[in-house]
């Protein structure tokens, strides 16, 4: 006997369905569309969908990046080509760090009992709470005048922001990956301790290894936030040291706003987590569902 | 020698993520707590401010400006949650079914959550532009009059609101989702024997079952609600008047506008201690009415028992 009882779905159902992904897309091809619009089309009364196509705004954007001189661009700002690179250095480098310290504390915290375990994850979870905003106080005054090294401080380099989102980010991953450790078989692990390995060799090589879905979803949302966050990096960086959100928001003048350009950059800062998308959303979704679901 | 390797093992995997944590989230809201006692302007180091207790959490408390932002918090959280769940949870209820590309949808749906807040402010900054937008021309093509979605202060909470279910609803679904397609079959197919209709089986089954799923996504959205900033710094600034300006906007701007540290970090905690006593409440809430259906359960089964006895 059928044991799904799940009804079928209905045309009408369908054209619902059609409904609900234009609504989901609608804004994302609006965006698309624009960023590919000359100031003309985009002021002008022509329609939304017919028009010209041109790649104008990107070149704009991406003018210092490009092996060619576009005749459309008078003067060439390399603020974008230079956020792009600050924007992939940083996230990368905080999300390496906020997984490999992650998964060790997140092994810890499922696998040993010891002394103060239950306020580790209680702390953990509570620092979920903390709101980015809430930081900016603190942050801007340690980092400008704490953490300093000699004539050096925090502020406006790399390390300080990779610092910054490495610890926002280890609560969120600690608590996902904790629930796909608490999946991997005893026995693996006994097996491995029995062949002789000492208790790093056996998360390395044989934890590490079962939880990839897991690393997976804790990498992809730890990209996106390093990779999106504008609030504390606004704070933080410099001219020099600035990420994209950062350049986005800051060309985003009252007056005078060039739409088809500052279209195409909020596009070039979305394309990341579309890729992601697209291609990891299933471990998207069991990372989404992995605390909550299954407890 | 072996025995204190072992007991100290667990502090190692623990101590450099602990270290980072310590030193960049923990030390800086107690450095938070303290800044708030004092009267520090930027240009100072936190050693020249001078201390003035709690002048500024008094301050706050009768500034009427700070009282509207955290009314505006509220209304902004309570209205998005409550939208969203109604939302994600309805459109499960409705989508649990077999239908052909069910993946592929729930990746459409994923996106809007995955694209940078300041990107998603900025779309739908431009939708609601009042002339190059997509709703006022729309409108203007229909020939209504456009609508001033974010000039007006009656109409620019609803519009942040919109922008702010249109990339959190799919969230709920996909919570939702998850938990009725882990629902057992068999309780289903029991029900259905039993002639239970559809509705009787969404209200009597489906969401009792749900409910722990539920809460934990709604508090997760609702404390994720309290954070959201950037979408509304994109869109409004906060403006016209002070109709957006939710608490954490008013942080940002108090630090680099009104270059008021000691005041900004009062109004921070006063946003951590409202996250702490919703989640706690709703925690002590959760818990109680596990209690209660725990009695009740009980109560049925003496009741069952006797009948049979």
């Amino acid at each position: 006997m059928a044991t799904d009882v799940r009804k079928g779905a209905s045309p009408l159902l369908y054209a619902f369905l059609i409904l609900l992904v234009v609504l989901a897309l609608g804004p994302i091809l609006m965006m698309l569309l624009t960023s590919m619009k000359q100031k003309v089309d985009i002021i002008g009364d022509t329609s939304a969908l017919f028009f010209l196509p041109t790649l104008d705004n990107y070149e704009t954007v991406l003018c210092d990046l490009l092996w060619y001189e576009p005749d459309h661009i008078r003067s060439c700002d390399p603020t974008f080509g230079r956020a792009l690179g600050n924007s992939l250095w940083i996230a990368t480098i905080s999300t390496g760090l906020t997984l490999l310290l992650g998964t060790m504390a997140a092994y810890a915290i499922v696998r040993f009992r010891f002394i103060g375990r239950g306020t580790v994850s209680l702390t953990t979870l509570m620092m979920r709470m903390v709101p980015p905003a809430v930081l900016l106080v603190p942050v801007f005054g340690i980092w400008n005048f704490d953490f300093c090294f000699g004539d050096e401080c925090l502020a406006g380099t790399y390390s300080g922001v990779i610092l910054l989102y490495t610890a926002m980010n280890l609560p969120f991953v600690i608590w996902i990956l904790q629930s796909f450790i608490k999946q991997v078989p005893m026995q693996l692990e006994e097996a491995a301790k029995m062949d002789g390995a000492n208790a790093f060799q056996t998360f390395f090589l044989v934890v590490l290894p079962v939880i990839k879905p897991g690393l997976a979803a804790a990498a992809i949302f730890t990209y996106r936030i390093a990779w999106n966050e504008f609030i504390l990096a606004n704070a933080l960086l410099d001219r020099g040291t600035r990420t994209v959100p950062v350049t986005l928001v800051n060309s985003l003048t009252e007056h005078n706003v060039d739409w088809g350009v500052i279209m195409a950059t909020g596009m070039l800062l979305a394309i990341p987590p579309i890729i992601f998308t697209f291609v990891a959303s299933r471990q998207i979704i069991t990372g989404m569902t992995a605390g909550a679901v299954k407890g | 020698m072996a025995v204190n390797v072992n007991r100290l093992t667990p502090y190692a995997f623990l101590a450099p993520a602990a270290a980072v944590m310590l030193v960049a989230l923990l030390y800086p809201i107690g450095y938070m707590i303290y800044a708030s006692f004092l009267d520090w302007n930027p240009s100072q180091r936190i050693g020249q401010a001078e201390w003035v207790g709690l002048r500024n959490y008094a301050n706050l408390w009768s500034d009427p400006n700070f009282r509207e932002s955290f009314s505006v918090t509220l209304i902004f959280a309570a209205i998005v949650v409550s939208l969203e769940m109604l939302l994600g949870v309805g459109l499960a209820l409705l989508l649990d079914r077999k239908i052909r590309g069910m993946s592929a949808l729930r990746t459409v749906f994923i996106l809007p959550m995955m694209i940078a807040p300041i990107v998603v402010g900025l779309m739908w900054r431009y939708m609601y532009h009042p002339s190059v937008g997509l709703f006022n021309r729309t409108l203007n093509d229909w020939g209504l009059p456009g609508i001033p979605w974010l000039s007006d202060p009656a109409w620019a909470l609803p519009s942040v609101i919109i922008a702010d279910v249109w990339q959190w609803t799919p969230f709920i679904f996909i919570l939702a989702l998850a938990a009725l397609q882990s629902l057992p079959q068999s309780v289903m197919e029991a029900s259905r024997i039993d002639g239970a209709t559809g509705w009787q089986q969404i209200v009597y089954i489906k969401l009792p079952l749900m409910m722990p799923v539920l809460f934990i996504a709604a508090l997760l959205r609702l404390i994720d609600a309290f954070k959201v900033l950037e979408v509304i710094l994109v869109m409004t600034n906060g403006g016209p008047g002070l109709s957006t300006e939710i608490v954490a906007l008013r942080i940002s701007r108090t630090v680099s506008e009104f270059r008021e540290l000691g005041v900004a970090a009062a109004m921070s905690n006063y946003l951590l201690l409202l996250l702490l006593v919703l989640t706690i409440g709703m925690f002590l809430f959760n818990k109680a009415a596990e209690r209660r259906e725990e009695r009740l359960r009980h109560a049925a089964e003496d009741a069952y028992a006797e009948e049979n006895a």
